[in-house]
C-alpha cells in the first residue's frame, strides 16, 4: 500500500517538475483551460442564483379556495379537515374573513377607510399546498377539479403560469449550461490531450529506454496521466479564482439593480463544495485528455535498437 | 536458458535477416556471436529480447516461447534480461544513479533497496565515485560501464550485449569482457555479439559464427 502510494506520489512529483520546468508554456495552457472552465461555472452559478431568487416552489403552487359569502366558518373548517387527510396534500391553511381583513388593514394603509365599512366584504379562504410529488400540471388540474365540486366554493385560483414560464426558462438555461459544459469540457480534453501528446513525443527516447528495461505501459503512462490531471486541476483552480473575483466585483451592482426591480436576486458565491467539484472536474478532464493521448501514442513507441 | 530452433526472421520489408538458426546457451555460459556487419547478430539478440518475434522456428528464453508470450507480459519478461548496447542508451539528463536505478524503479523495488543495490552495482563496475554525474560528463568507457551496471542491477539470469566494445580501446574492451566473465561465473548466461575477432580468440570462449544469416 505505501509502495503503491510512493509510486503515485513519485509520478505526481515528476509531472509537477515537468510543468514547473516550462513555466511559460504551462501558464498559457492553464489559462486556456481556466477560460474554458470559467464559462460553465459562472453560468451554473447564475442558474442556481435565479432558482434561489424565485423562491421555494412549494409555496408557489398553492391552490387558493375562496368560499361563497355566507359560508359558515364551521363548514370551511370541515372542508379543511377532510382535505388534510387526502393523499397529495401537504398542508391546508385557513384564513378566516376576519383574519383576511386584519391583514389587509395592516398591509394596505386603508385602515381608516375600512373601518367605515358596515360589514366584512372578504370571504373565508383555504390555502391548499400539495405535497412535492403531487405538483405536476396534471395533479394540480385534478386537485382544482375536486375543489370545484364543493358547492360552497366560489373561486378556485391556481397561479401556476409564471412558475411554468420560469421553469421553462430555467430548464432552457440548464440545457444551454449542459451543452456549453459538454462542448468546453471536450475542448479542455482536446487541449490537454494535445499538450500531453507533444510531451510524449519530446520524451520518446526516455520512453523507449524505460520500456527496454521492462517498464510496463502503465508505468510509462502514469506520469503523463498525472501531468494531464495537474493541468486540469491548475486550470480549474484559476477558473475558481476568476469566478470568485467575478462574484466579488459584480455582487454589489447586481443586487442594487435587482432590488430596483423588487427582486431578491443575488449573485451566489460558490460554496466550497462547488469549488471542489470544479477542481475535480478539471482534474478528471485532464486525466481523460492525457489518457486519450497516451492510448494513441505511448503504445506505438517501442524500443528501437 | 536460450534455445533457438530453426529460427528465421524476415523483416516486414521482405529482407530475410536470418534463416535456420539453431543453438543453445546454458546458464552460467558465456558465448560470442560473431560475423561481419549485416550477418544477423543484432537480429538474433533482438529476438532474444523480444524486440522482434521470429517469423519461423521457435525461440525459447528463460523457459518461455517468445512467439506465444502475450504483449502485456513482455515488460516482466524483459526484467529477466540485462541488455548492453554499443551506444550505451543512457538518459543524458538523468544522473548515473537514476540511470542505473531505472530497471529497479520500473520493477517497483522499494526505495531503500534501490539505494543499496545501485551502490553495489556501481561498485562492481568501479564507478561508485561518479554516482551523481550526468552521462555526458563521463568518458565513453565509463558510459559503457554505467550501461553494464544498469543491465545487471536487477540480477537477471541472462545478459545480452550488442557490440559492447565497439567504441572502446583494446584495454577498456578487455576490462568489459572481464566484467562479463565475472557475471557468467556467478551463474549468468551471457551472449555477446561482436565483430572483434581478436577479443574472441583472446577469451578462448565458445563462438557462434554467423554468415549471411546462417550459422557457419
Ligand atoms: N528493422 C529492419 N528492417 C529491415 N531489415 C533489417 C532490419 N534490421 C536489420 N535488417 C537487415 O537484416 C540483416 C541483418 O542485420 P543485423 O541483424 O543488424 O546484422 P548485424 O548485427 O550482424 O550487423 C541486414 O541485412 C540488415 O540490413
Ligand atoms: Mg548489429
Amino acid at each position: 500500500m505505501s509502495a503503491w502510494l510512493g509510486r503515485h506520489l513519485q509520478a505526481l512529483l515528476f509531472a509537477a517538475g515537468r510543468l514547473a520546468r516550462a513555466p511559460f508554456g504551462t501558464a498559457f495552457t492553464v489559462l486556456v483551460i481556466a477560460i474554458a472552465l470559467t464559462l460553465p461555472a459562472a453560468l451554473s452559478l447564475l442558474v442556481s442564483g435565479v432558482r434561489a431568487a424565485s423562491g421555494n416552489f412549494a409555496s408557489a403552487v398553492d391552490v387558493t379556495v375562496y368560499f361563497k359569502r355566507g359560508t359558515t366558518l364551521d363548514a370551511v373548517k370541515q372542508h379543511a379537515t377532510e382535505l388534510k387527510d387526502q393523499v397529495g396534500i401537504a398542508q391546508v391553511k385557513l384564513i378566516t374573513a376576519d383574519e383576511g381583513l386584519e391583514q389587509f388593514r395592516q398591509g394596505s394603509g386603508f385602515g381608516e377607510a375600512l373601518g367605515a365599512l358596515p360589514d366584512n366584504p372578504l370571504p373565508h379562504v383555504l390555502v391548499v399546498q400539495p405535497t412535492p410529488d403531487s405538483r405536476s400540471a396534471d395533479d394540480i388540474t385534478a386537485l382544482k377539479a375536486r375543489l370545484s365540486d364543493w358547492p360552497d366554493a366560489e373561486i378556485i385560483q391556481v397561479d401556476t403560469d409564471w412558475i411554468q414560464r420560469l421553469n421553462a426558462l430555467l430548464d432552457l438555461a440548464r440545457r444551454i449550461l449542459a451543452g456549453t459544459a459538454v462542448l468546453l469540457g471536450a475542448g479542455v480534453v482536446a487541449v490537454i490531450s494535445n499538450t500531453v501528446r507533444l510531451e510524449i513525443l519530446n520524451r520518446r527516447a526516455e520512453i523507449e529506454i524505460t520500456k527496454l528495461v521492462g517498464g510496463s505501459n502503465a508505468f510509462v503512462r502514469r506520469p503523463f496521466l498525472y501531468m494531464g490531471a495537474l493541468y486540469g486541476a491548475l486550470g480549474a483552480a484559476l477558473a475558481s479564482l476568476l469566478v470568485l473575483v467575478g462574484c466579488f466585483l459584480l455582487a454589489g451592482p447586481v443586487s442594487t439593480l435587482a432590488q430596483s426591480y423588487g427582486s431578491e436576486f443575488r449573485i451566489a458565491t460558490p460554496s466550497l463544495g462547488q469549488l471542489g467539484l470544479l477542481l475535480a472536474a478539471g482534474a478528471g478532464l485532464g486525466w481523460l485528455g492525457a489518457f486519450v493521448s497516451a492510448a494513441r501514442h505511448l503504445a506505438r513507441i517501442e524500443p528501437r535498437v | 536458458m536460450i534455445r533457438f530452433e530453426q529460427v528465421g526472421k524476415r523483416y516486414p520489408n521482405g529482407r530475410e535477416a536470418i534463416a535456420g538458426v539453431s543453438f543453445d546457451v546454458r546458464a552460467g555460459e558465456m558465448v560470442f556471436l560473431t560475423g561481419r556487419s549485416g550477418a544477423g547478430k543484432s537480429t538474433i539478440l533482438r529476438l532474444i529480447a523480444l524486440l522482434e518475434r521470429p517469423t519461423r522456428g521457435q525461440v525459447t528464453v528463460n523457459g518461455k516461447d517468445t512467439a506465444k508470450l502475450p504483449a502485456r507480459q513482455v515488460p516482466a519478461f524483459r526484467r529477466q534480461l540485462g541488455m548492453v548496447f554499443q551506444d550505451h542508451m543512457l538518459l543524458p539528463e538523468r544522473s548515473v544513479y537514476d540511470n542505473v536505478a531505472l530497471p529497479l524503479v520500473v520493477a517497483h523495488v522499494p526505495m531503500r533497496d534501490i539505494d543499496k543495490r545501485v551502490r553495489a552495482a556501481l561498485d562492481q563496475v568501479g564507478l561508485l565515485d561518479r554516482i551523481a554525474a550526468l552521462p555526458p560528463e563521463l568518458s565513453v568507457g565509463e558510459q559503457q560501464r554505467v550501461g553494464i551496471a544498469r543491465a545487471i542491477i536487477a540480477r537477471p539470469p541472462l545478459l545480452i550485449a550488442d557490440e559492447p566494445t565497439g567504441n572502446l580501446d583494446p584495454q577498456l574492451s578487455r576490462d568489459v569482457m572481464q566484467l562479463f566473465r565475472r557475471f557468467s561465473e556467478a551463474g549468468v548466461a551471457v551472449v555477446v555479439a561482436t565483430h572483434d575477432q581478436r577479443l574472441v580468440e583472446e577469451s578462448g570462449l565458445r563462438e557462434i559464427h554467423i554468415a549471411s544469416g546462417r550459422i557457419a
